[in-house]
């Protein structure tokens, strides 16, 4: 059996735009709630509550928008674990092995899935899934972001949205995915707290550091 | 003055505009000052500055009469109604007068094959000149046969007139977008007259109904400049549905502030608070409602503590519905099943799933490896 060493994994843009992708998730999924099903908390006309959460969301929908158009340009730019090709292993014969093996173990159908250095062949896939619905959330938001300032320049850029589908389906949509994405942040926690204790490589504190444990070769 | 009499169709009526429009007003008991009064309204329904007001007065002074032909589809009639029951006589159905109204089947004199050669005549003599407005949908399903008159259907009727006018004014949601006949499962393929006859030059006028004083300020903007207003992507007057209703609305300082009506007739409610929670779809619409007001400028919905009911957007009533939700229902779920109701079980579901997965992994053995390999 090869000796341990550390491998450095994950480079600062895959870490930073992980972080920055979780907290304003966080405080999307928060204050999109509020929007959705606001409470009575202003005491006065004067108040600014729903103002203020509005600011928050929309604030933090460009930070997410930012951090989702840096990851996809590090998927071009970085190392091969950043690359574009880790999110699409069903592209290749290998991959899709990859991908069974590692659903037999998940479902309990054998004791051994895959060990990968980067991601392995479900959560890959997934995290392709999961940039899209990024990209609907993004794309949805800014169409009906766009709609307080008719004939601005996000409003000519998104109205084709608007003829092809109606606003109340572009705001539902928003608001579904955003359960579809609590469902993901749900599993995506629960799937890196196993790998972490079935595989020993220190999946949960490399997305902190960088660094995984990696057996050599031989 | 020097009125340039029009073709012989209007013959009949021809004598009432041989005078000026002032002349007209006067006649009807109309002052100066009023007839001053709607044209200063009228530059500001148009967006247009206040120094316009002269220049309208003297357009509708020294208009040459077009003729307007006006065809009714899959409609309920409100569209001319909202036209007609303006109190009376306002400046601005004088200012329709003007219009040579030739063929309209719920006002005209005029029955059966008469009215029809009427209708023929226009579109023979006058073509590309004359003014159709179509208030209805347009039936496309069977070949049109769920909607005909004189024996021809609307489909054939509208690519006949609307595709020889000048330009076709669709009046209310229906003719714009197929309206409520088009509502799913849509029985007779309506559809809007754009859609319908897409080489005619259309101009949206959606409301359910109109607002009358848009239909005024569009026929005073076409005689003023002799073209139509610019238009959004949807086909409407950028400035008569240009803004959002919910960006201009009286209560929104309460949507601001976070104050919101929970039941009809609750404390926040008598105070006029904010409608969002009551299913108010302003924040969907546009259309100038919280400005231009109806009848006269007496109310509109919110105003009357009613939500907006988004009727003058595409879709609407199938997207708009149910009325006093926020949000569509999810389809292929229930219709009780609201998109959070769904999405806390769909949240809860995974947690239960991934809970059951990890106790189960928590007494596998074997299943452990050393780090990753080397790849
Ligand atoms: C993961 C990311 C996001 C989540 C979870 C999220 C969540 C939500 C939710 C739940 C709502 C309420 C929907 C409703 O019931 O009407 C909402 C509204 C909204 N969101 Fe997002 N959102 C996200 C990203 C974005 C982005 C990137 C934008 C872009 C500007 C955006 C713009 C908006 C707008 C404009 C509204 C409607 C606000 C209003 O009508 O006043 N959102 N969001
Ligand atoms: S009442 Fe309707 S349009 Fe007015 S502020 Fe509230 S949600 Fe917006």
């Amino acid at each position: 059996m090869g000796h341990l060493y550390e491998k450095y994994v994950w480079e600062i843009p895959v870490r930073a735009t992980h972080w920055v992708n979780v907290l304003s998730i966080a405080v999307l999924t928060l204050t999109g709630i509020y929007i959705g099903s606001p409470a009575t908390l202003g005491a006065t006309p004067s108040d600014f509550v729903m103002g203020w959460v509005r600011f928050v969301h929309f604030t933090a929908a460009y930070l997410f928008a930012v951090s989702v158009a840096s990851r996809i340009y590090w998927a071009f730019r970085g190392n091969r674990y950043a690359s574009w090709r880790e999110f699409f292993p069903i592209l290749t014969p290998a991959g899709r092995r990859n991908m069974l093996a590692t659903f037999r173990y998940y479902t309990f159908l054998c004791k051994k899935g895959p060990q990968p250095v980067g991601h392995n062949a479900l959560a890959g896939t997934t995290y392709a899934l999961v940039f899209v619905l990024y990209l609907v959330m993004i794309v949805t938001g800014f169409t009906l972001y766009a709609e307080h300032a008719p004939q601005g320049t996000m409003h000519k850029l998104t109205g084709w949205l608007l003829v092809l589908f109606s606003n109340q389906t572009l705001r539902l949509t928003h608001h579904c995915v955003m359960w579809l994405l609590i469902g993901f942040a749900i599993h995506h926690v629960y799937s890196a707290w196993l790998m972490d204790v079935k595989e020993r490589g220190g999946v949960m504190s490399s997305m902190f550091s960088g660094y995984k444990a990696v057996r050599t070769k031989d | 003055m020097a009125r340039k009499q029009g073709s012989d169709t209007e013959a009949a009526d021809g004598l009432e505009f041989q005078d000026s429009v002032s002349t007209l007003l006067e006649r009807r008991g109309v002052t100066r000052r009023e007839f001053m009064k709607f044209c200063t309204a009228m530059s500001a329904a148009l967006a247009l500055p206040p120094a316009f007001a002269p220049r309208i007065a003297r357009a509708l002074d020294e208009v040459k009469r077009p003729t307007l032909v006006w065809l009714e589809f899959q409609s309920c009639t409100g569209d001319t109604e909202a036209l007609l029951r303006a109190s009376n006589p306002t400046v601005a159905e004088i200012v329709l007068d003007i219009l040579s109204i030739d063929y309209a089947e719920t006002i005209m004199a005029a029955a059966g094959h008469l009215a029809e050669a009427n209708l023929d005549k226009v579109v023979k003599e006058e073509k590309g000149s004359y003014i159709a407005v179509v208030e209805g949908s347009i039936p496309m399903k069977e070949d049109g046969i769920y909607c005909c008159i004189a024996g021809r259907t609307a489909l054939d009727r509208a690519r006949e007139v609307c595709g020889g006018a000048f330009a076709t004014l669709a009046v209310g949601t229906c003719a714009s977008y197929g309206g409520i006949p088009a509502a799913a499962p849509n029985p007779t393929g309506a559809v809007g007259v754009k859609v319908a006859v897409p080489s005619a030059t259309v101009v949206n006028l959606p409301g359910c109904p109109l607002n009358a004083d848009n239909l005024t300020a569009t026929v005073v903007h076409f005689l003023l400049f002799k073209k139509l207003p610019a238009t959004d992507g949807l086909g409407r007057p950028l400035f008569a549905y240009g803004k959002r209703i919910h960006d201009n609305c009286e209560r929104r300082p309460h949507f601001d502030a976070g104050q919101y009506v929970e039941a009809w007739g609750d404390q926040a409610h008598r105070h006029g608070h904010c409608l969002y929670k009551m299913g108010c779809k302003g924040p969907e619409t546009f259309h100038n409602c919280p400005t231009q007001r109806y009848n006269d400028k007496t109310s509109w919905p919110v105003a009357a503590g009613h939500g907006c009911a988004g009727c003058s957007q595409p879709m609407f009533w199938d997207s708009m519905t149910p009325l006093y939700k926020r949000l569509p229902n999810v389809p292929g779920f229930g219709i009780e099943a609201t998109a959070d109701k769904i999405g806390l079980g769909l949240a809860v579901g995974t947690a239960a799933a991934f809970g059951v997965h990890g106790v189960l992994s928590a007494f596998r053995r074997g299943d452990d490896s050393e780090g990753a390999k080397e790849d």
